[in-house]
């Protein structure tokens, strides 16, 4: 087996959640790798050791963001949020209040800035009909 | 890459804010449909079709001996509306102007509104959509005169429920048949009060785009569906130095699933309806 992190009987996950754990745990492992030859690479006494760590450190960033752009071309919800929030500007916590009013006044991000925020939101109209 | 290419417009962020909010207001304010029938979507661009899990009569196959069928398939309509505003006048909206003039703004979303909603209630023949009031298998009934609304609602209550169409029941009005509920009174008693309290009848709503009467409609669900791939959104096609042309868009198909749930009520004396879809 590949992982062994599984919470569920294999029988019972998709061939989809099964490719997206696989994804997901590829990500951790490159991410804690970066974290440890940061570590290293800091702690390190010896100057050309510490230059080969922090080459392996920016590779290993590599890759995760490589695991990151799979995981976000499989899962719309990660899409939606790393068009939000990479790239933005200003205050994080700012770029989440400003996403939450946009969504409560029906606007979608489409009606803030230049992209929309899903497939084909738009201005975010959608069905009129009061619900029952 | 985003095929309404809103990146390479010449317009402030606060520019596409005003001209979306306006856009977006005059939308929900004029689109009666999407009040009344089922929405599936939003899809995306990439949407083209609507599977309706239906075949064509079966014939002769490209090789003799394997006869063979195609699926029918209920394709998208791409509507795309442009209109034109002074760059200047945009610019101004990153200044702090809240009073742009977004007059181009409301007209295209009118005109849009009504391009949907004349689709829905009247169809579409090069879309393929047929409508709710040519599908109607309803004989129309005819109102003669403004104090005949009520009897010609009631009468058209009986027809859906003699055809097994339960409610909650809508009438989408026409500009006139609104107005005269609106503005005519029997006994100094406005009409639309009469039969708001006296029949069935969950919602009156505005449909400008129906002509020629008002269409009684069950809105219980299942019988209309609108499908949308790319729902309403502003694009951008091209600028120069003082102008930007912009345009409303849309992607949807309409399916009349149930032709039994709703009658044409036809205002004798107004302009004849115009069918513009066909059963196909």
């Amino acid at each position: 087996m590949s992982s062994e992190t599984y919470h569920e009987p294999l029988e019972l996950l998709s061939e989809e959640t099964r490719n997206m754990h696989r994804a997901i745990v590829s990500l951790k492992e490159e991410l804690e790798a970066v974290d440890w030859y940061q570590q290293r690479a800091e702690a390190c006494s010896d100057e050309e050791l510490r230059g080969v760590l922090v080459h392996n450190k920016n590779e290993e960033i590599e890759h995760a963001m490589m695991n990151l752009e799979w995981i976000r071309r499989h899962n719309e919800v990660f899409d939606a949020n790393i068009k939000t929030y990479i790239g933005s500007k200003g205050p994080i916590l700012a770029v989440e209040a400003a996403q939450t009013a946009s969504e409560s006044s029906g606007a979608g991000a489409a009606g803030e800035g230049k992209s929309a925020p899903g497939p084909g939101v738009g201005l975010g109209i959608g069905s009129l009909k009061e619900k029952k | 890459m985003d095929l309404l290419k809103r990146k390479h417009a010449p317009l402030t962020d606060e520019a596409w804010k005003q001209v979306d909010d306006e856009a977006r207001r005059v939308l929900k304010l004029n689109l009666a449909g999407r009040r009344l029938v089922d929405f599936s979507g939003p899809h995306g661009w990439k949407l083209g079709a609507v599977n309706t899990g239906r075949l064509t009569r079966s014939g002769e196959g490209p090789v003799a001996g394997v006869p063979s069928s195609v699926r029918v398939v209920q394709p998208l309509v791409e509507m795309r509306a442009p209109f034109t505003m002074k760059i200047a006048e945009l610019d101004d909206a990153a200044r702090g102007a809240d009073d742009l003039d977004l007059d181009p703004v409301i007209a295209v979303a009118e005109r849009v509104a009504r391009a949907e909603d004349t689709a829905i209630f009247h169809g579409y023949k090069a879309g393929q959509i047929e409508g709710i009031v040519g599908a109607s298998p309803h004989k129309p009934i005819d109102v003669t005169g403004i104090l005949e609304w009520p009897r010609a609602i009631v009468a058209g209550i009986e027809t859906l429920r003699a055809a097994g169409m339960n409610g909650p029941y809508a009438l989408a009005l026409g500009v006139q048949a609104f107005d005269e509920l609106d503005a005519d009174s029997e006994d100094g008693y406005p009409l639309r009060k009469r039969i708001e309290e006296s029949v069935p009848v969950a919602s009156l709503v505005w449909a400008p785009a129906v002509r020629g009467g008002a269409v009684l409609m069950s809105t219980r669900g299942g019988d209309y569906e609108l499908t949308v791939g790319q729902d309403l959104a502003v694009g951008y096609a091209v600028h120069d130095r003082t102008e930007v042309e912009l345009y409303l868009t849309e992607s949807f198909a309409f399916r009349v699933l149930e032709e039994k749930a709703a009658v044409f009520l036809r205002r004798a004396g107004a302009p004849a309806k115009k069918r513009a879809g066909g059963r196909s």
